[in-house]
Formats: C-alpha cells, sequence, structure tokens
C-alpha cells in the first residue's frame, strides 16, 4: 500500500496536464482570495467616469456608470469559486450518496431512487430554478450554490450506480456482508476507499460544472440579486450593449476567467485519470 | 515442418524495466501435429503464442526466428504481418467469448474478415454451415447478434471463423479454462477434428492444465519463466517425465482428468522468480528439490532422445 | 423492446406530471399572498394593474379548495390556457411562446445534430495519433470549457462589431416581415449563423472529448484485439469500433440535452434573438409569472419529446434494447 500511495504521487508530479490544470486554478484562486485587498473599490461603487478602458487607475477599466471593472472580476471570482465548492460538494455527495444506495440496496429502493433520478435528469436544472427565482425576492450566491447542488446530481448518482454494482461483487465485500456488517457501514469501510479516486475526479467535474451553471443563470437572470459574479458581469455587459460599443474589458474578462478555470479542471480530471488508471498513462 | 521457432526472445516493455517473457525459445511442430504448451500462468506461454501472430507493444521483438512452412514469419513487421494473419497462422484467443462485436450480425462480421483476404461470404456460406455443424451450432446463428449466443456457443463460433481459411497454425490460447468437464472435452474434440479433416495443418494448444493435453497433444512443451525445460512426446511426458519441473507438476495433478487450479502449484513450494531480473543459472533452482552449485550456470536444452529434449544438468543423476 | 419504452414512456409522464406540480406548488405554497408578489414585481402602468388584479384574482381562484384548484390547472392546461402575458398584455402566453419556438427549432435542431455528428467525427479522427491526440485534446477541452453566452459575446465582438460582417441582434431586420421570399431568407440566414455558431461551437467541443474517450476504450476491446489478430485492416476495425462508441454518445445526448437548452437560452440573450430564451429574460426582469410558468412548462414538454426521439433511435440502433437484451437500462 505505501509503495502504491507514492508511486500515485510519483505520476501525479510528472502528469504534465494535472500540473497545467492545478496550476490555472491555483492562480485564479490566489487572485480570488487576495484580489479583493488590491482592488481599490467596492465592486459596486462608482469609481469614476465611465467607459473608461484600462489604464492605471482602473485595471480592467470601468462600465458604462463608473463602475470598477477589476473590482467586480475579483469578487466576482470569489462566488465562482463558492458556487464551485459548494454547489459541486453537495452535487458530489447527494450523487454518491444515492448511486452508492441504489446499486448496493438494488430491488425496489433501486427502482424507485433510479427512477427519481431519472426524472430529476430530464429537468433542466435551469427550468427548476425559473419557477423558484420567480417568487424569490432575494437570493444570495450561497442559495443559487445550494439549488444548483441539489439538481447537478443524477449523473454521478447513476455512474457511481454502476461502480458500486461492479465493487458489489468482488470478494470482500461479500465477506464484509457474511461477518455481519451494516451496509452503511459496508459502504463506507469497504466500497467508498476502493471509489476514492473516482469521488475525488467526480468532485472536480461537478465543481466545473456547477460554476458553468451559475454563469448561465446569472446570465439569463436568475442569478442572485445581491452581491456581484461573472456570470452577471456578462449579463449587465451585455444589457448595456458593452459590445456594440465596443468595451470588450467589461465582457471579455469574465468568460476568460470561467473558460480558464472550468478548462483547468477539466484538464486535471484527465491528468488524474492517467495517474490512478496505470492503463492510460503514457510510455 | 510446419513451424519452426529459433531462439525467440519477445520481452514486455515496463515502466520498471524489461520483462524477459520469452527469453530463447527454439522448437518445432510437425506437420499434422498438436503440441501442447503448458506451464504456471506467467511463465510467458501465452506471451509466445500471441507473438506468433499479433506481436505490439507493450510486447517488444527482441530476436529470435519464425518460419512458417520453411517460409521466414516476419512476426516483428506488424505490417507486412497482416497478409500472414488468418491465413497463416490464426488464434483461438483466450478471451474468444467476447471476441466478437456484441452489435454486428456474425454474418457481417464473417463477410467483412473475409472480404479484406480476397474471400466472399456469399461463396464460402456452404462451407461455413458445414463448419458450424462440426462445433454444434446451427446455421441460424449467422443472422444473429453475438450478444443472442452464450459465452460457450460464442467460443465455437469463433473457433469456426478463425479457422476458414485453412490456417498452416492453429493457436489455441487457454480455451479450456472457462469451460465446465464436459464442455472442456467437447471443445478438446473438436481442436482434433479439425486437424484430422486437415482444416488445419498443425496446432500450439497452450493451457495450464496438463490433464487436458493428455486427451489432445501429440506432444508437451513445459515452460518456465520463460524458458522451456521440456519437451517430448505425451506418453513420455506424463509417463516418465524427467525435469525436477515437470516431475512435480505431473505429481501435483490428483488424477489424468481433473482440473487443478490456476493458482501457484500446491504441489511445489515457494513462487517463481520475478522475470524483471530472473536470477542467473537455472530459473528453478529456488524452489527445485534437488539443485545444486551446478545449478547457477544456465542448462543447455538437452535431446536425451529423439523427440525428448530437457534442460537440466540433474536429468541423468535424479534419473534412477 | 416494449418493455424498454414503456419504462422510458412512464418516466416521462411521471416527469411531466412533476414538473406541472411544481409550476402549481409553488406560487400557492410560498410565504405571502403571490397575487400581491406578483402585482408587486410586475412592472406595468396603472390601468393594467386593476384589469390584472381581477384577472389574477380568477385564475389562482385562492377560495377554492386546493385539490379543485389543482385540478382546474390541469384543465385549462390541456385547453392550452398558459394565462396572459404582463410583459405583452394582454396577449396570451400560449400565444406568445408560440410565435417564439419556430425561432428555437430552426436554431437548436441544426445546432444540437451538426455539432454532435461533426464532434464524433472529429473525435473518433484525433484519436487515431497519439500526437495528434495530445495537441488536440486541450483544444476540446478549453472549447468545452466555455460558457455559452461567453463565445456569443466574442463571435458577436468580432464578427458584429470588430469586423461588423454579421448582424447581432433580432431574427431578421426590423424592416422585414417574415415572408418565404429569398430576400428574408438570406437576412435571416445572417441573423441566424452568429447564435447557430455559438451552440455549434462549445457542444462540438464537448462531443469530440466524449467519442475519443470512448472509441479509445472500443479499440483496446477484445473484440477489436481479435480483429487485428485476423488481419483485418485499421480502417475496418475504426469502423467497428465507432459504431460500439457511438451507442454511447446517442444516450449522452440525451443527457446533455438540458445543459444545451439552458445554453441556447443565454445565446438568444445575448443576440436578442425572439426564441423562448429571450422571451423568459424578459419575462423575469418584467416579474411576468406567467410568462415564466410557460415557457417552463415549453422547456420541459420540448426536452421530453426530444428524449423520446433520442430513445426510439436508440432501440433502433442497440440490437441489444432491439431484442429485448439487457442494454442501457433505464
Amino acid at each position: 500500500m505505501k509503495f502504491r500511495k507514492s508511486e500515485i504521487l510519483f505520476f501525479a508530479l510528472r502528469n504534465t496536464k494535472l500540473r497545467i490544470g492545478v496550476f490555472i486554478v491555483a492562480l485564479f484562486a490566489f487572485l480570488a482570495i487576495f484580489g479583493p485587498y488590491f482592488a481599490k473599490y467596492e465592486p459596486q461603487d462608482f469609481a469614476g467616469p465611465g467607459y473608461n478602458p484600462p489604464s492605471g487607475e482602473y485595471w480592467l477599466g470601468t462600465t458604462t456608470f463608473g463602475r470598477d471593472v477589476f473590482s467586480q472580476f475579483v469578487y466576482g471570482l470569489r462566488s465562482t469559486f463558492l458556487v464551485g465548492f459548494v454547489g459541486g460538494s453537495i452535487a458530489t455527495f447527494i450523487g454518491l450518496f444515492v448511486g452508492f444506495l441504489s446499486g448496493y440496496k438494488g430491488g425496489l429502493a433501486d427502482e424507485l431512487l433510479m427512477m427519481f433520478t431519472n426524472i430529476v435528469l430530464v429537468i433542466p436544472t435551469m427550468a427548476l430554478l425559473i419557477i423558484l427565482a420567480a417568487y424569490l425576492k432575494y437570493r444570495g450566491v450561497f442559495l443559487e450554490s445550494v439549488f444548483i447542488g441539489f439538481t447537478a446530481w443524477p449523473w454521478t448518482a447513476r455512474a457511481v450506480r454502476s461502480q458500486t454494482l461492479s465493487l458489489k461483487t468482488r470478494e470482500f465485500v461479500n465477506l464484509a456482508r457474511i461477518t455481519g456488517m451494516k451496509p452503511l457501514k459496508i459502504i463506507v469501510v469497504e466500497i467508498l476507499p476502493n471509489m476514492l479516486s473516482y469521488v475525488f475526479m467526480v468532485f472536480i467535474l461537478q465543481f466545473g460544472g456547477a460554476i458553468l451553471t451559475a454563469a448561465t443563470l446569472d446570465f439569463i437572470g436568475l442569478g442572485p440579486t445581491q452581491g456581484i459574479s461573472l456570470g452577471l458581469m456578462m449579463q449587465q455587459a451585455v444589457l448595456w450593449n458593452a459590445i456594440q460599443l465596443g468595451m470588450w474589458w467589461w465582457a471579455v474578462p469574465p468568460g476568460i476567467a470561467i473558460t480558464a478555470i472550468v478548462g483547468a479542471m477539466y484538464f486535471m480530471n484527465t491528468g488524474l485519470d492517467e495517474v490512478f488508471n496505470p492503463k492510460l498513462r503514457e510510455m | 515442418m510446419a513451424l519452426k521457432i529459433k531462439d525467440l526472445r519477445i520481452y514486455y516493455q515496463t515502466l520498471r524495466g524489461d520483462v524477459k517473457a520469452v527469453d530463447g525459445i527454439s522448437f518445432q511442430v510437425k506437420d499434422g501435429e498438436i503440441m501442447g504448451l503448458a506451464g504456471e500462468s506467467g511463465c510467458g506461454k501465452s506471451t509466445l503464442s500471441n507473438a506468433l501472430i499479433l506481436l505490439k507493444p507493450p510486447m517488444k521483438y527482441i530476436s529470435g526466428e519464425v518460419f512458417l512452412n520453411d517460409k521466414k514469419l516476419p512476426i516483428d513487421n506488424y505490417e507486412a504481418m497482416r497478409a500472414n494473419r488468418f491465413r497463416g497462422v490464426s488464434i483461438i484467443p483466450q478471451y474468444a467469448m467476447n471476441a466478437l462485436n456484441p452489435i454486428r450480425k456474425l454474418k457481417q462480421i464473417i463477410s467483412d474478415l473475409l472480404e479484406h483476404h480476397g474471400e466472399s461470404f456469399v461463396k464460402m456460406r456452404d462451407m461455413i454451415e458445414e463448419r458450424l455443424k462440426l462445433v454444434e451450432l446451427d446455421e441460424k446463428v449467422l443472422d444473429l447478434y453475438p450478444i443472442e449466443l452464450s459465452g460457450g456457443m460464442n467460443q465455437r463460433m469463433v473457433m469456426v471463423i478463425s479457422t476458414l481459411l485453412n490456417p498452416s497454425l492453429l493457436l489455441a490460447d487457454e480455451i479450456t479454462s472457462a469451460l465446465d468437464v464436459s464442455s472442456q472435452k467437447a471443445v478438446s474434440k473438436m481442436i482434433v477434428e479439425f486437424r484430422d479433416r486437415k482444416i488445419v495443418r498443425s496446432v500450439i494448444f497452450v493451457t495450464h492444465d496438463i490433464s487436458i493435453l493428455y486427451q489432445v497433444a501429440d506432444s508437451i512443451m513445459i515452460m518456465y519463466t520463460g524458458k522451456q525445460v521440456e519437451r517430448a512426446p505425451t506418453e513420455t511426458i506424463v509417463k516418465n517425465p524427467l525435469h525436477p519441473y515437470t516431475k512435480l507438476l505431473i505429481s501435483s495433478l490428483p488424477e489424468v482428468g481433473i482440473k487443478y487450479s490456476q493458482a501457484p502449484l500446491k504441489g511445489i513450494p515457494g513462487r517463481p522468480p520475478e522475470l524483471l531480473n530472473p536470477p542467473e543459472g537455472c530459473r528453478f533452482k529456488d524452489r527445485c528439490p534437488v539443485a545444486s552449485e551446478k545449478c547457477d550456470e544456465e542448462p543447455p536444452l538437452v535431446e536425451i532422445e529423439p523427440g525428448h529434449q530437457v534442460a537440466c544438468w540433474k536429468v541423468g543423476a535424479i534419473d534412477d | 423492446m416494449g418493455k424498454y419504452l414503456k419504462r422510458k414512456i412512464i418516466i416521462y409522464l411521471l416527469t411531466f406530471f412533476f414538473a406541472v406540480t411544481i409550476d402549481w406548488v409553488i406560487p400557492r405554497f410560498m410565504p405571502g399572498d403571490p397575487i400581491r408578489t406578483l402585482l408587486s414585481r410586475a412592472a406595468m402602468r396603472t390601468e393594467a394593474m386593476d384589469l390584472l388584479y381581477n384577472y389574477y384574482n380568477k385564475v389562482f381562484s385562492l377560495d377554492l379548495p386546493l385539490w379543485k384548484q389543482y385540478v382546474n390547472f390541469w384543465v385549462s392546461l390541456f385547453k392550452g390556457d398558459l394565462g396572459t402575458s404582463v410583459y405583452l398584455f394582454p396577449s396570451p402566453v400560449f400565444e406568445v411562446i408560440k410565435r417564439a419556438v419556430p425561432y428555437d427549432i430552426l436554431l437548436l435542431v441544426p445546432a444540437i445534430l451538426l455539432s454532435w455528428i461533426a464532434g464524433n467525427k472529429f473525435g473518433a479522427f484525433a484519436a487515431r495519433k497519439k500526437r495528434l491526440d495530445n495537441t488536440i485534446l486541450p483544444i476540446w477541452y478549453v472549447i468545452t470549457a466555455t460558457p455559452y453566452m461567453w463565445l456569443g459575446i466574442l463571435l458577436a465582438w468580432v464578427f458584429g462589431v470588430v469586423l461588423g460582417i454579421f448582424p447581432i441582434s433580432g431574427a431578421y431586420s426590423f424592416s422585414m416581415s417574415p415572408s418565404l421570399s429569398w430576400e428574408f431568407i438570406w437576412d435571416y440566414l445572417k441573423h441566424w449563423i452568429l447564435p447557430f455558431g455559438s451552440l455549434f461551437i462549445v457542444q462540438l467541443g464537448g462531443w469530440a472529448i466524449g467519442m475519443r474517450n470512448m472509441i479509445i476504450y472500443e479499440l483496446e476491446s477484445e473484440y477489436s484485439r481479435y480483429m487485428e489478430a485476423m488481419g483485418a485492416p485499421a480502417k475496418l476495425i475504426r469502423k467497428y469500433a465507432f459504431r460500439n462508441a457511438v451507442l454511447p454518445q446517442i444516450t449522452g445526448l440525451a443527457l446533455q440535452l438540458g445543459v444545451i437548452v439552458a445554453g441556447a437560452l443565454a445565446t438568444e440573450v445575448v443576440f436578442s434573438y425572439p426564441g423562448i430564451g429571450y422571451l423568459l429574460l424578459q419575462g423575469i426582469l418584467n416579474g411576468d409569472y406567467f410568462l415564466i410558468q410557460g415557457c417552463f412548462l415549453f422547456i420541459i414538454l420540448g426536452v421530453l419529446i426530444a428524449n423520446f426521439f433520442i430513445d426510439i433511435i436508440y432501440v433502433i440502433v442497440d440490437p441489444r434494447v432491439r431484442r429485448g437484451m439487457s442494454g442501457e437500462t433505464a
């Protein structure tokens, strides 16, 4: 086991895809954490004249109303990571729970859980939020993350279920069952550790997925009513004709950040896949 | 001579170094001969048979020559080998039960495979149906998908497909491992039948189960960690084995006809050495009951009597 | 085969039932008086306010027992009565959405199908050579990580503003009215190409990655190995692997529909394209609850119908399902 661990670390450290992915995510995480301390203005403050292109004073220029784009950007990055973390965690957790239970229990429980999973799968996340958003007067970034988490889990549940089904038949699980271990304990003690690498990869994908979903929701007006996010920045930019006016500094940076973070997440995922599955390693 | 192999070396490339899976093997298979190739799992027998038809990474050709019907077989040249596959050398793989694309009709698979060797399914249809009878399959299966057939039926289908072009050499790789005893017998008989009807010219029957070979093979070659240790006619190997490893192998058989497990042999203490850095000299010496200092040198393969070769320094000494 | 489709249809009916129920439950069980909430959020003229107040009272009929409200809700739904729009008062929501749907279909169907086909082809092609794969894979990842609307913004900025080649707003020029003349079709296409492009490109990356992963798996499978041992040419082996790899991609298409639809809505917003997405944004900005609700139901219905079509196709192409063998479950 010790040998295996050090071997995985060895491959993890020399996997280019993983290194690039981690570097990019870390870079933006750094910006999200420390950026606001460098920002000279509050994101919604009127910092100065509008329509200003990037300059020494306004690093990413200003909006039509003279808000500082850099401040909005770094605070928006914070929301993005928050959504990714909270939404991704919730979705991963529910997906794991439903998938494990369904795969492990089988029978009627499996039928019902999968039926429910498939229903949630078909209803687009955003459609549910549409209805809720119409009635919730105030929505924060956190609430949005929770909603995303509660609707993004089905594919994970399906994938985890089939993984569990294959692990269930293995020797060591049978042994545990014969010795009278409780199902939940078997799942936690025997099955989960064997799937740990897989769980970690699922979380990364859910993290990226939550960020993309949040950006889309914010953009079509279902995002937070308070605070700022990268999706909201894009929405404002489009609503106030930033494109037509050639204000690229307003419309373009939020998208670059989202694309880079989510792309880096996918990259990390492929890299990890290669680290954990020796078959995929390049010789 | 149907098949002649000289000093063949095939290694596996891994990150930790080369695994010497086939390390200097030489033997011949006569026309009409079924040669059994036996040994514990990991001894290189499957590598040897697979290298004769499809040598690709991580397998690496190191040295040696292979002649099929006195013509050199370009096993190390993937492209040049293509024309020889199927017609010259063919295989019933270990995974025969999953060897057919589940979502293509069998007749489609057969016709696609034949087409690229200049044959036509329509013209060969009568022959195919005849062969299907030989393996007890109904001709209707041609219109089915592999998923609609049982594992055993799929395997027999593969037996028919692999031998359609009457190959000079048929490699049967562990084809009885996944079967129950009665099916093992039936499948073995079919291989003999193929040979008797001259559908195949010669066969290498790879298995870890010597009791099966007793019913099928004309001669048996025993491999141990990449080396051949003994080769003799079947009767001789079973009744009068000379190499200590063969002796232990045969004596660990409870009774001819009963299968033993593929796990390291119970009757032989210890485990085979690592193939990454095999020890100098005889590779069996650490487990051998009669080993001595002499065994630190590599024993040559010596012909004791016509058709019986052994690689052991002690052959004279313990043969009392 | 019958069993497979039957299961699916049950799930779809349940989903629809579930969605409609949510639609009904949320306004009634949210804290506060729904009518007040709606009126306070609707941005409109005072003379319409009274009219709307009476109208809402009638539609919600909160004085009736709950079960009756629920039944009435279904009855009016089947009559095609989705209420009246505030934003486009007094047009019925059904009419408003009906006008938008053709634009969605003409935008979404080609974008989804073409990107799916092209993505599969590219993905399979790139997987052929390790070096090609290594250089092109990062590109796919970046593309698939791009938010739809951001690519839309980029395309609009580059092609619409900087280069000035394509219009970036609406489905046709203000000076035109929809007709089947060449002039109109040309104008329509010019407006269509950028939204189509952003939808097409983002999806392309996802499909290419999916196909790449699938086909690598299939090419390493035992049946591929056997064909190789039988001397089959690489082209034939790839052809077989492709067909097998496409099946999970069909399932994937069904799974992705929700995400694609959300992306399409966002793209429509970027280009002020008069489909459901644009309507939805207007509904949200104007607090037009019935319009939002109508869009919701139409989106669900569209996704369900598309899912059903995909299922039928799946049954046709996968013999495992067709012959009642266990294939893709659920």
